[in-house]
Formats: structure tokens, C-alpha cells, sequence
């Protein structure tokens, strides 16, 4: 069992770091959806939200494409620093990334267009700055919304398996993380690992899910 | 819909699906080990030409997984193997029958690595070298060309400098295919898979094992379709199924 906690320990630093970097990004997309009208605005929206519907295996071809040695991305950063992305817990956290982004910017969009638009007037008119409006009247009132999106994220880069698989493989203790650990479980037939993976990863979700249900009670369908 | 309409289209069902049985069952299911995956799509395609009536479906996965699969009672009529140890399994496990058993084409172990590798490793030792920073080999635990590596690299005992850098590996396929995208240095994969794609690796040098690269067949007991496994296994035997694996880069076992 010590390499479930092993894994474990490795899916939540996966997690942490891709729901870091969708806090920041899903946050500044959702507002600039929710606030800002310009072109092209809902394929923007459609485009990022892609991530929801694609099938993992299409965004990890994506992702080996252009963040492998011979992508793009990932041919210029070998070369110009040295950096390889396939095969490490980083390659790991770009693919949990990408695929819970849709959670943080679906909710940070929906929770900014919800707050009144007169109470940021208000601000505006009493003289604060643009800046000071989103962090002090803005971000106060969306903030459950989004946090409950960054929950369900946080819960879904846990979960991820098929992206990562093809960017990160499967190196114990570097890139292996809870999914993956149980996949291999199965196939090699180790059932008692395989129980004790999968009765781990299933008590971690249950306890991000209740907590998300208790930051944001009424916007669970069912629950209000 | 009253109760009769109900009865009337549970019973058109009920036929339907008795019409349909037959059919079914004259199908045969082949879980195959992903290194024999382009043999037997051939011997497939040979195999419903000589006998009209029976279409052949493959599972192509490590060995390890496809025996995992049949153990917990996947509809699969034949298996093959990419080495003896997991057929062994399958029958300590009563899954295929020891008389049904027989060894059908050989390989070898090799090194390759990306088309336009800089250096070339000549040995195992040199692979052990830092020059080689990631090298994919298959999972030992459910992948045979992982096991028949660690084997050779333990006896040399160059494993743990290898599996420091080691990058798993679900199958073979996906070793060879870490190699041909460039994103390890090397791998460990079969002599017959280093001759699917020419163009993008390179072969470094054959790797001699203690035990034979065997492949294995046998009808699996559980099967719904013996006499279909049958055949299936003959012709694989027969001088028809040998030519395309000959064709194929597979030794004669």
C-alpha cells in the first residue's frame, strides 16, 4: 500500500498545481467572457470549454503533438532551455490543467455575470479604480460560484486519466499518479492494490464534492 | 401501451434475438498480444477467405491485460500470447487447457531507437550510460517485452540504472511508438516491431535472452465458439498461417 499513498501523494500535487494555474487563467477568462462583448465571443467560450467534451485521448494527441520533442511548443523549449515536458509530473499537470479549465472559467463566467452590474457603477461612480472595483466589490460577490467551479476542477484533475497517460506515461513515484496506478493494477492483476487505490481515490472525491456542495449549496441541482 | 401491445413486442424481441443467436456464435473472438498485431489482422483477413461464415475479431493488448480479461470472463474463444509465463498463468488458472496448447512463432528481443538518434547504442551497457536519459521498456508486471528485458538487464546487473530512467509502457506498441516519436532515446521492443516502421527507428543492436521470445496459442475453455477456436488455431499452425507470419518477421518456433 505504500505505493498507493506514494501515488496519492503525487495526484494531489498534480491537482494543486494545474487548479493553481485555472484559479488564474479560468478567473480572467470568465471575466472577460462575462464582461467584456467583442467578436467571435461565444466560439471563444465553445473553444475553451472544449476540454469538457473532447475525449481525453484527443487532447493527449493534441498535447504530444505540440508539447513533444518534435511539437512545436516542445521542440523550442528543449532547445532554447533545455526543457522536457513528456514524460514528467509537469506534462502531467498541463494535461490535468487543460482538462478541468472548463470548470473555473464555465463557473467564474457564470458567477461574474450574476453580480449586478449597478453595485460596480456604484463603485465606479464613488471613485474607485477599475482594478479596485474587481477586487472589492466584483470578486466578493462571484467568489462562491468560483470557488465551487475551482472545487469541481480541483476534483476532475484528481480524476484524470487518459490525457496524462499519453503525455506523462507511467513512472512510479514520478508520474504515476492514483488513476494511473489503478489502471496497471488491474491489468497485472493485482487486485488487492487495485482495491486499496480505488477505495482511497473514491474517499478523496467524496470529500472535495461535500465540500464543494457546502460552498455553494443552492447552484447543486437537487439540492436548493 | 396496453398489456397485450407490451407482450406482443417483448415476444417480436424474443424473436428477433433467437434469429439473430446463430449468427453470433459462429463469431470468434482472438485476444492477441499487441507485438502479433499486424500477422494476424492477415491471418484474419486469410482465415474468413478458407472458412466463409466464421468473422474474426481481435483484442489486440499486452498479454498480461488480455489475460486479466479472460479471467474475469471476457466472451474470448482463442488467445495468444507474447510469451510462455502468462499462458502458463492462464492455464494454472484454468483458463485454457494444458493438451490445447501450442507454440507458433519466435522472436527476438532488440534495442531501437529514433531515426535520427545522434549516438547508437551498441550494448547494454552503453544504454546504461547518461547519454540515454529516458528509455521505454513495458511494464513488467502485465507487459512480456518489459519482463523478458528486465530479465537480461538484472542478470547484467544493469537494472536499477535502467529502471531509473525507465519509462512504462502498456504494450509494445506504445514502446515502440515513445521511440518513433522521438520522445525517449531507446526502448525495448521485439525484432518484429522495429520492422513496422522503418522510416522512424532504427535498430541498435538484437538482445540475447535465457529464454526463447515463444508465443503461445490456445482455444480458451470458456469459449462460446470451440470449433471456431479450433480452426482458428490450426490454421494458425498450418503452413498458410506460418507464411504470414514468416512474411511478418516471426520465426519459425
Amino acid at each position: 500500500m505504500e505505493a498507493a499513498w506514494v501515488a496519492l501523494g503525487l495526484s494531489l500535487k498534480v491537482a494543486l498545481w494545474a487548479t493553481a494555474i485555472d484559479l488564474v487563467l479560468g478567473v480572467a477568462a470568465g471575466f472577460a467572457l462575462a464582461r467584456h462583448r467583442f467578436p467571435g465571443r461565444e466560439l471563444v467560450d465553445s473553444v475553451l470549454l472544449l476540454p469538457m467534451v473532447l475525449p481525453p485521448t484527443v487532447l493527449g494527441y493534441y498535447l504530444l503533438v505540440v508539447i513533444g520533442r518534435r511539437g512545436w511548443l516542445g521542440g523550442w523549449l528543449e532547445r532554447s532551455f533545455g526543457i522536457h515536458l513528456i514524460f514528467t509530473w509537469q506534462g502531467a499537470v498541463i494535461a490535468a490543467a487543460i482538462v478541468a479549465f472548463p470548470f473555473v472559467c464555465k463557473s467564474a463566467r457564470a458567477a461574474f455575470e450574476n453580480v449586478d452590474a449597478q453595485l460596480e457603477q456604484a463603485a465606479k461612480v464613488l471613485g474607485l479604480g477599475p482594478a479596485a472595483v474587481f477586487f472589492r466589490v466584483t470578486l466578493p460577490l462571484a467568489w462562491r460560484g468560483i470557488l465551487a467551479g475551482v472545487l469541481l476542477a480541483f476534483a476532475r484533475a484528481l480524476g484524470e486519466f487518459g490525457a496524462t497517460l499519453m503525455v506523462a506515461g507511467s513512472i512510479p513515484g514520478k508520474t504515476q499518479t492514483l488513476s494511473i496506478a489503478v489502471y496497471e493494477a488491474v491489468q497485472a492483476g493485482q487486485d488487492e492494490l487495485a482495491n486499496g487505490l480505488v477505495l482511497l481515490t473514491s474517499a478523496t472525491c467524496v470529500a472535495i464534492l461535500l465540500l464543494a456542495g457546502r460552498l455553494a449549496p443552492a447552484r447543486i441541482p437537487g439540492r436548493s | 401501451m396496453t398489456p397485450r401491445r407490451i407482450l406482443r413486442t417483448a415476444l417480436t424481441g424474443l424473436m428477433l434475438a433467437a434469429a439473430m443467436a446463430p449468427a453470433l456464435a459462429a463469431e470468434l473472438t482472438v485476444s492477441t498480444a499487441a507485438s502479433l498485431t499486424n500477422a494476424f489482422r492477415e491471418i484474419g483477413q486469410a482465415f474468413e477467405a478458407a472458412h466463409p461464415g466464421t468473422p474474426v475479431r481481435f483484442n489486440f493488448a499486452a498479454s498480461g491485460a488480455l489475460l486479466q480479461q479472460i479471467a474475469q470472463g471476457a466472451p474470448v474463444d482463442v488467445f495468444a500470447s507474447a510469451d510462455m509465463e502468462t499462458m502458463d498463468q492462464a492455464e494454472q488458472r484454468r483458463l485454457v487447457r494444458p493438451a490445447d496448447r501450442a507454440v507458433f512463432a519466435r522472436n527476438a528481443l532488440v534495442v531501437v531507437v529514433p531515426s535520427d538518434a545522434a549516438v547508437v547504442p551498441k550494448s547494454l551497457a552503453e544504454l546504461a550510460a547518461p547519454a540515454f536519459r529516458r528509455v521505454a521498456i513495458g511494464v513488467p508486471a502485465s507487459v512480456p517485452v518489459g519482463r523478458y528485458a528486465r530479465a537480461v538487464l538484472e542478470k547484467a546487473g544493469l537494472w536499477p540504472a535502467i529502471e531509473a530512467k525507465a519509462v512504462g509502457a502498456q504494450s509494445v506498441r506504445q514502446a515502440l511508438d515513445y521511440v518513433a516519436r522521438g520522445e525517449v532515446d531507446a526502448g525495448f521492443v521485439y525484432a518484429t516491431d522495429a520492422a513496422v516502421l522503418p522510416g522512424k527507428v532504427r535498430l541498435a543492436f538484437t538482445v540475447p535472452t535465457d529464454a526463447p521470445v515463444l508465443y503461445p496459442i490456445a482455444p480458451v475453455a470458456a469459449g462460446a465458439n470451440p470449433a471456431g477456436a479450433q480452426q482458428f488455431v490450426a490454421y494458425v499452425l498450418s503452413p498458410a498461417g506460418q507464411a504470414i507470419l514468416a512474411k511478418h518477421g516471426f520465426a519459425a518456433p
